[in-house]
């Protein structure tokens, strides 16, 4: 696996880093996130814990640029990142994806060469070369002609995988990949994350299921729309953190 | 067969976007639209028809997708609203045009009395729809696949969406003297349909509803003039019945296909 060269992190001395600073999300008039400052570096996997509504999935988007910011920055490799970057790989949610779109797996993939092919050039070789590998990296050769509904869960979650990973991105933005997926399958999504973050990229998921979050990520980061906590999973998964991050929200004004 | 090609091709944004019943929709825009054309310029001609349609259809059109902006209100909805107050219009309109027998041809299409000028503005618009919808494929595959990612990709979502649609009006008036204004539904819709019963390559999906299109197109005059049909219904009804035989009979996504399995 290690064939699939990835510039970053442990080939050099530096870190690349992806560092948020009081991000603020509104919603018309109603604050969908607020105050949320944490700083990582690729080859670390993220999870964003909060109940339902905290806003782990706007958080996502935001950094993702699918959302506007109403404030705060975020920094990747010590530029800003205005609104979107090509290093940014975001993968949807699975019941936000029109499945019976027609589109094989591969042309999913190639839609990850988009943004550097153009809106007009041919696919160069280098687009290709860049499509085949991210089948081959992701084992979806064999299923390259598949339509997309016809793809079990885990599979589909790859195959947007594959797209981000031919889109060259370093920063992985997955919402509630492990949702719906039985156990195999979530094993696997498992050691894929683990390998693609030892690769050098950075992985950034929400996550809902706390008992795997320990043995799935590196850091987790607490949102109650307002930012609970953010550190090692082991340190910030404690009762009183978690408490106060499910807890009903009736103290926020 | 041009039409018919170029509406089969366009045809596979049409069913990509869900969007058949907007096109019906559009396409019953026209007749105010014609009514308008004769109102100002006070004959049913080839061009005040045309142009009335051109200007209704690109109105309501384009006018839904703006109202849609909001995200308040689906482009379905505002469409809904537009159109049925153009319809209005028009259909308060007509009984004091002197012309509504000539109307009829309008309504259901007159493929023999195309004119030469027709064809040519019917080639341009034609063409003007296979280049542009080749030219912009990419961005628009993004915009009708996954709109929020596509727009952060710096994908001009709500131009696409206007282009989209302008196109779509365009077809429709273009196909409006072959077929008319409720038939030429069926040629913006059925050609793409019925190739996405049989495959799930995208690019297959534009190239064979073009080609099915212009068969279905071709093959319609032939038979209406061997049975003694209006062209423009038999068109139409080549391309539905094509369409249910796929619906029965695609290897597949058809019915007796997963019957068997």
């Amino acid at each position: 696996m290690s064939e699939v060269h990835h510039d970053c992190c442990e080939h050099h001395d530096h870190h690349h880093e992806l560092v948020v600073e009081n991000l603020r999300v509104t919603y018309r008039r109603h604050v969908a996130l607020d105050g949320i400052r944490f700083a990582t570096s690729c080859g670390n996997r993220v999870a964003l814990i909060g109940a339902n509504g905290a806003g782990k999935s706007t958080l996502i988007k935001a950094i993702a640029g699918l959302v506007p910011r109403a404030a705060g920055t975020i920094r990747w490799r010590g530029t800003a990142v205005k609104k979107w970057s090509r290093e940014f790989a975001y993968l949807p949610q699975r019941e936000e994806v029109d499945w019976s779109f027609p589109i094989t797996v591969r042309g999913l993939v190639e839609m990850g060469r988009y943004p550097q092919a153009g809106w007009w050039g041919r696919f160069s070789s280098s687009d290709e070369d860049a499509v085949d590998r991210a089948l081959e990296a992701l084992e979806l050769v064999d299923l390259r002609e598949r339509q997309i509904r016809e793809l079990s869960g885990g599979q589909q979650q790859r195959a947007f995988l594959a797209r981000a990973i031919a889109q060259e991105a370093h920063v992985l933005l997955l919402d509630e990949p492990f949702t719906g997926l039985d156990r195999r399958a979530s094993s696997q999504l498992g050691e894929l994350l683990d390998r693609l973050a030892r690769e050098g990229r950075l992985i950034i998921a929400s996550h809902h299921d706390l008992r795997s979050a320990p043995e799935l990520f590196d850091e987790a980061l607490l949102l109650s729309t307002r930012q609970v906590a953010f550190g090692p999973v082991a340190e910030v998964l404690t009762p009183e953190l978690l408490d106060r991050t499910f807890a009903v929200p009736a103290a926020i004004e | 067969m041009l039409i018919g090609f170029s509406n089969g091709f366009f045809s596979g944004f049409v069913v990509l976007r869900r969007h058949a019943l907007s096109v019906s929709a559009l396409s019953h825009t026209m007749l105010p639209g014609i009514t308008l054309g004769i109102l100002v310029a006070g004959a049913l001609t080839q061009l005040s028809a045309f142009l009335g349609a051109l200007f209704a259809a690109l109105l309501v059109g384009l006018g839904s997708v703006a109202v849609s902006r909001g995200k308040r209100i689906a482009q379905g909805t505002a469409l809904a609203v537009i159109y049925t107050t153009a319809f209005a219009a028009g259909v308060a309109i007509l009984p004091h045009l002197e012309t509504r027998q000539e109307l009829e041809h309008w309504l259901f299409g007159d493929i023999l009395a195309v004119g030469n000028a027709d064809l040519w503005t019917m080639f341009g618009i034609g063409s003007l729809t296979l280049l542009s919808v080749n030219l912009l494929m990419r961005p628009m595959l993004l915009t009708l696949f996954e709109p929020n990612v596509a727009a952060a990709q710096g994908v001009p979502v709500r131009s696409m969406q206007y282009i989209i649609f302008a196109l779509l009006a365009l077809s429709l008036v273009a196909s409006l003297q072959a077929v008319g204004c409720v038939l030429s539904v069926g040629l913006l819709v059925a050609p793409a349909a019925t190739v996405s019963l049989f495959t799930d390559r995208t690019s297959l999906l534009f190239w064979g509803g073009g080609l099915l299109g212009a068969i279905g197109s071709l093959s319609g005059v032939l038979i209406s003039a061997a049975l003694n049909l209006s062209t423009g219904p038999t068109i139409v009804m080549v391309l539905g019945s094509l369409f249910l035989l796929a619906w029965l009979f695609s290897p597949r996504y058809g019915v007796l296909a997963a019957r068997r399995s």
